[in-house]
């Protein structure tokens, strides 16, 4: 690179740079810069905006006035009607059953997997990390009907399951998330133990400690920012998923409230104002989440991709 | 984002080597059994996760792909030959509108979402001011559902109190929202799949925003100053040593576009199911596995065509990320 840049200053034809920039710093009027930015902003706000805007209207209001009017009254009727018509209590009940014990299973597994591998080499150590990420990858409905099929089959007795199998439980939604879910985590917690110091691990070992009291005692410790933020991270998008739930959960009463809100327009008829209250509802567990953990869940998204 | 299958579940590489010399690292050899069988746990357990739920139903599509099968009882299961496939090809209708949508979509992030994405992170680095309410604005998308973002685009585009309508209205009366010109964004076919790009736009260029914000950071300042005292402007410095420096976030980059476009499905689906303009390969599939009058056979030979187009991407991402390792 060095060189291409050194052959263009000694050739005359080559176009000159109007003037030395000053590598850090804003040197240049940058009105333009934030025109771009504000527009694009602005932009990037309305579809929010306009949400919230039309759940704190009624559906009187906007007949009478128009769409696009000044609201000549803000109400938050829209909001408890959406919540007890759209029965948000237990579709908010049911994200937090699929949730909590999918990202802890998730965490741990990938753990254990990722402490196994990245401090003892394997014949097959890259073969069953390739496997992970890989199945990470593809799409879910590559492999949606046969685990469709697979649930169905499965008998389970009727004390345990009212359906006689796995589908329509929260087991079985929880089991596939994980396995998706696995993958990544596997290759983020294993990237992250890689650059622990070997030396921890080997003292101890002389010290005569086991493999368990070496993952839970020396391990698992250091690796707490790591989970923290990968923790933060699948909270949401385990909260955020929406097709396993969609495809293996039969009763509406079961399903988790991202699901849930492919049902609203049905319940409330075209009722605008009260589906935008439905989402504005959705959106606030995400938000407090965001605006608690913003750090975490950054780190979480670029753990893998800014090391090394 | 599995996002979910939204969300992006993609793993962001890294470039460092996978491998530590092996010397370092402890030999099985040297573990008492007990030891042993404890690891044996730590990896099987997993792995047994990963196969049964992920592996075997990859290959049970494609198995069921040469069958036909109602979805009922295991032994109707009846050999049907590439007869799916033939079907597909041949007499589906909506199998090649499908297709043209997943490129159309592909080609819609490839060049208009992700190098948005690019271009505001360029631009939030340079240390401008007010740059962390700029990056929480575009970063807030991100964080909602892909079924979510559908909701709130149903919302923008309704003909009866949508957004897009009533601004038209301010300019047109008789296309006002609620009025009966007004523009049927998701109803038209010929529109529709536009304002479902829309959408995904949305939330992607926060996403590749994130990722090329790490990235800059991670390139050494050191190199745009020697590139500053070799004479090169800034968008030379830009073109030839700062993008190029950040080699391991483009193929994530890259990686995440094609795999985002493979996989989109809950837009489309809380529109309309992914029909009358928005088919989808993966709606496709869905359709025939939860609709009416099951085709298990069908939806399987669409899951495999999938499949295989999937696997161009995965395997690139995997040599790049584990390919070194294999050299000594």
């Amino acid at each position: 690179m060095t060189d291409t840049l050194a052959e263009n200053r000694s050739d005359p034809s080559a176009p000159q740079p109007e003037h030395h920039v000053a590598p850090v710093g804003p040197r240049r009027n940058r009105y333009g810069t934030h025109l771009f930015l504000i527009v694009m902003a602005v932009l990037w706000l309305i579809p929010l905006l306009w949400t919230i805007y039309t759940s704190l209207r009624t559906k009187a209001d906007t007949d009478k006035h128009g769409t696009f009017s000044i609201a000549h009254s803000l109400t938050l009727s829209n909001y408890t009607t959406a919540w007890s018509q759209g029965s948000f209590a237990t579709a908010l009940k049911n994200s937090a059953i699929i949730v909590i014990p999918t990202v802890l299973i998730t965490l741990f597994l990938a753990s254990l997997m990722a402490f196994a591998v990245s401090r003892f080499s394997w014949k097959f150590n890259i073969t069953l990390l390739i496997l992970f990420t890989a199945g990470n990858l593809l799409p879910p409905q590559v492999l949606a009907t046969p685990v469709f099929e697979m649930y169905r089959l499965i008998h389970l007795p009727y004390t345990v399951s009212d359906s006689g199998s796995v589908l329509n439980t929260y087991w079985g939604v929880i089991a596939i998330i994980v396995a998706f879910q696995l993958g990544f985590c596997t290759f983020v917690m294993s990237n992250y133990m890689k650059a622990l110091p070997s030396e921890l691990t080997e003292a101890a070992l002389v010290d005569g400690a086991g493999v368990w009291m070496m993952y839970y005692k020396i391990i698992m410790p250091l690796c707490r920012p790591a989970l923290a933020a990968l923790g933060t991270l699948e909270v949401i998008w385990v909260y955020n998923e929406y097709f396993w739930p969609l495809l293996l959960i039969t009763s509406g009463d079961r399903l988790p409230v991202t699901t849930a809100i492919n049902n609203l327009q049905g319940e409330f008829l075209n009722n605008y104002n009260l589906i935008a209250a439905g989402a504005t509802i959705t959106l606030i567990p995400t938000l407090i989440i965001y605006f608690a953990l913003q750090r975490q869940f950054v780190a979480g998204l670029t753990l893998g991709g800014t090391k090394g | 984002m599995s996002d979910n299958p939204t969300s992006v579940t993609v793993a962001p590489q890294t470039s460092q080597s996978l491998a530590p010399p092996a010397k370092r690292r402890r030999r099985l050899q040297r573990l008492t059994k007990r030891d042993k069988i404890v690891l044996g746990f730590m990896v099987g357990i997993p792995v047994l996760v990963e196969l049964v739920l992920i592996w075997l139903p990859t290959v049970a599509s494609v198995g069921l792909s040469f069958t036909k099968w109602n979805g009922l009882a295991l032994g109707d299961i009846k050999s049907n030959g590439v007869g799916n496939y033939s079907y597909i090809f041949q007499n589906y209708p909506p199998f090649w509108p499908a297709v043209r949508h997943n490129i159309l979509w592909l080609l819609f992030l490839a060049v208009i979402a992700t190098p948005l994405g690019l271009l505001i992170a360029v631009l939030l680095d340079q240390r401008i001011r007010g740059s962390r309410i700029y990056q929480t604005v575009f970063f807030v998308p991100v964080m909602l559902s892909l079924a979510l973002v559908g909701i709130i685009w149903e919302l923008m585009y309704s003909p009866a109190q949508g957004f897009l309508d009533s601004v038209i209205g301010l300019f047109d009366h008789s296309k006002d929202a609620g009025q009966p010109g007004a523009i049927d964004w998701l109803g038209d076919p010929n529109i529709n799949i536009w304002a479902a790009l829309i959408a995904a736009t949305w939330k992607h260029v926060g996403y590749i925003m994130i990722l090329y914000l790490a990235g800059l950071k991670g390139v050494d300042p050191a190199l745009k100053e020697a590139a500053a005292i070799d004479g090169a402007n800034e968008r030379q410095i830009f073109f030839r040593v700062v993008f190029p420096a950040m080699r391991p976030i483009n193929i994530v980059v890259v990686v995440v576009t094609i795999i985002e476009s493979l996989r989109a499905f809950d837009i489309v689906w809380i529109f309309n199911k992914g029909t009358n303009g928005l088919e989808l390969m993966s709606a496709l599939v869905v359709q025939n596995l939860i609709g009416e009058g099951q085709a298990i056979g069908i939806g399987s030979a669409l899951a495999v065509v999938l499949l295989v187009v999937s696997l161009v991407p995965i395997v690139i991402y995997l040599t790049r990320t584990f390919g070194k390792d294999k050299q000594p």
